[in-house]
């Protein structure tokens, strides 16, 4: 029992290091903040000017504007996590720090959806703002973004981690991210359209769709990425 | 590993069942009460998404077995990659022919239907594990990365044929496709259907076995090459050798 406890317990700090030096980098370098939020940003201008914000319908699709936004922006992000430890070989002096492959994949993942859950906050404001909308239905959002947003880090770091070291990775990652998190897209949007149409009892299904997305990578991250990062 | 295999009696086989599935849906099939001749379409339709799925179910038990230590082999790691190929082209051509079967049946060349969507998502997941096998790298490692990818993948069809599935009824209710996929077919019809499975599926197997030899020599080939180099500079070795080249390193 102890045993147990104590391997969970090292676990978790081995994966709150991972994500405290991967969100430290992202600091220091302002990368995330300068770049990737930037071009969320500007994203969210151009649909209004694709879709004439005169003829109001920006505020019927905004979910999908949105949740394509911050799919798109989280292939900057993940691309952006491996490509951090491809250089300098850092990602030979993880797989030498001893680290738990589990723990490795639980922080990079947590790095990556505390930078997406900013971004969101960031893009849900401009969406307000820029898209007429009028928020309702909180309680469903919230709920809603986190399950497809943990289920976006986890899916994109395990293909992150499958196409990171390789040259290709900047074309790679999201031709494999992309298919995959198609049930995130459909799920997100829909509950987000059902909490904003003020029909939250029809956004859970979609929670639960979700939450079982963000399940299901979580566990294949954690088992697939001690044999990961084994690979040369 | 210099002997190529060539297969030729189920080469054989394929081109005489396609032959009597050509003849069998073309000549001796009816055509159909409410389609006429746009339903002949489906004994290619059909075998095809059935081969897809049989493809990215062999890929996938191909991928565990290379990812358990007792069973792994570089044979595993070829079939696996040479039946995703398979799969891809035979998905690409049942959304194709899907496509060209709706536009006078449902009259349009699309329709956002729970099976057709799923399978187009299909397409770009075994498209990108294609990719991610061409990406280069040692054997080896590609072998482990593939295996990985395709089981990640297809972890994701129940999940997006869920949602989907949820996408479309939520939209619209009872497709077109369903009601005429109800229709009874028998007699010839049915033989034909038949056949044709087995035609594909004989294909199918036929395709495999000569991608995976030709995946299997692409692999060697780079060995050989190298091999073949290394002895022409040691033959050559004479005193007046490049200026630069540094025998040591090869």
């Amino acid at each position: 029992m102890s045993e147990r406890w104590a391997a969970t317990s090292r676990l978790w700090r081995e994966s709150v290091l991972v994500a405290g030096k991967d969100l430290r980098i992202e600091m220091r370098s302002r990368v995330a903040v300068q770049q990737i939020l930037a071009f969320g940003a500007i994203v969210i201008l151009l649909f209004a000017f694709a879709l004439d914000p005169s003829r109001g319908l920006l505020p019927r699709v905004a979910p999908g504007l949105f949740w394509i936004t911050v799919l798109l922006s989280a292939l900057l992000a993940i691309s952006r996590a491996f490509a951090v430890e491809a250089e300098n070989g850092a990602l030979d002096g993880l797989r030498m720090s001893g680290l738990d492959g589990a723990a490795v994949f639980l922080g990079k993942t947590a790095a990556i959806a505390v930078q997406l859950i900013v971004l969101e906050v960031v893009l849900a404001v401009g969406v307000f703002v820029l898209y007429d909308v009028r928020v309702v239905g909180l309680l469903a959002l919230v709920p809603a973004a986190l399950a497809a947003t943990a289920g976006i880090a986890a899916a994109g770091t395990v293909y992150g981690a499958l196409a990171g070291g390789l040259r290709q990775r900047e074309t790679l990652i999201p031709l494999l991210v992309l298919p995959v998190v198609a049930p995130v897209m459909i799920g997100g949007t829909r509950a987000f359209e059902a909490a904003l149409g003020g029909t939250t009892s029809q956004a859970w299904p979609w929670v639960q769709l979700l939450t079982v997305f963000a399940v299901v990578y979580v566990t294949m991250g954690v088992l697939a990425f001690g044999p990961l990062l084994e690979e040369s | 590993m210099n002997t190529i295999k060539r297969v030729p009696w189920l080469g054989a086989a394929v081109v005489v069942s396609l032959a009597a599935t050509a003849l069998m849906a073309l000549v001796i099939a009816p055509s159909d009460a409410s389609q006429g001749d746009a339903q002949r379409l489906m004994y290619l339709h059909v075998p095809a998404a059935w081969l897809a799925y049989l493809a990215f179910a062999v890929t996938a038990i191909a991928s565990v077995l290379w990812l358990v230590p007792r069973t792994r082999s570089i044979t595993w790691d070829l079939l696996a990659g040479a039946s995703a190929e398979v799969g891809v082209l035979f998905t690409g051509l049942t959304l194709a022919m899907g496509s060209i079967w709706g536009r006078p049946i449902w009259g349009s060349w699309w329709e956002w239907d729970a099976r057709l969507t799923t399978t187009a998502v299909l397409f770009f997941l075994y498209l990108g594990y294609l990719a991610l096998r061409r990406a280069g790298g040692s054997p080896d490692a590609r072998a482990r990365r593939s295996a990985l990818a395709a089981l990640v993948a297809f972890v994701d069809v129940p999940i997006v044929h869920f949602s989907v599935n949820w996408f479309a009824t939520l939209h619209q209710q009872g497709t077109v496709f369903n009601a005429k996929m109800q229709v009874e077919i028998s007699g010839t019809m049915a033989a034909t259907l038949v056949l044709a499975v087995i035609a594909f599926t004989l294909l199918y197997g036929y395709l495999v076995v000569r991608r995976m030899e030709l995946l299997r020599l692409e692999e060697g080939f780079e060995e050989r090459e190298l091999a073949r180099a290394i002895a022409e500079r040691i033959a050559q070795e004479s005193p007046e050798m490049p200026a630069g080249v540094e025998m040591e390193t090869v």
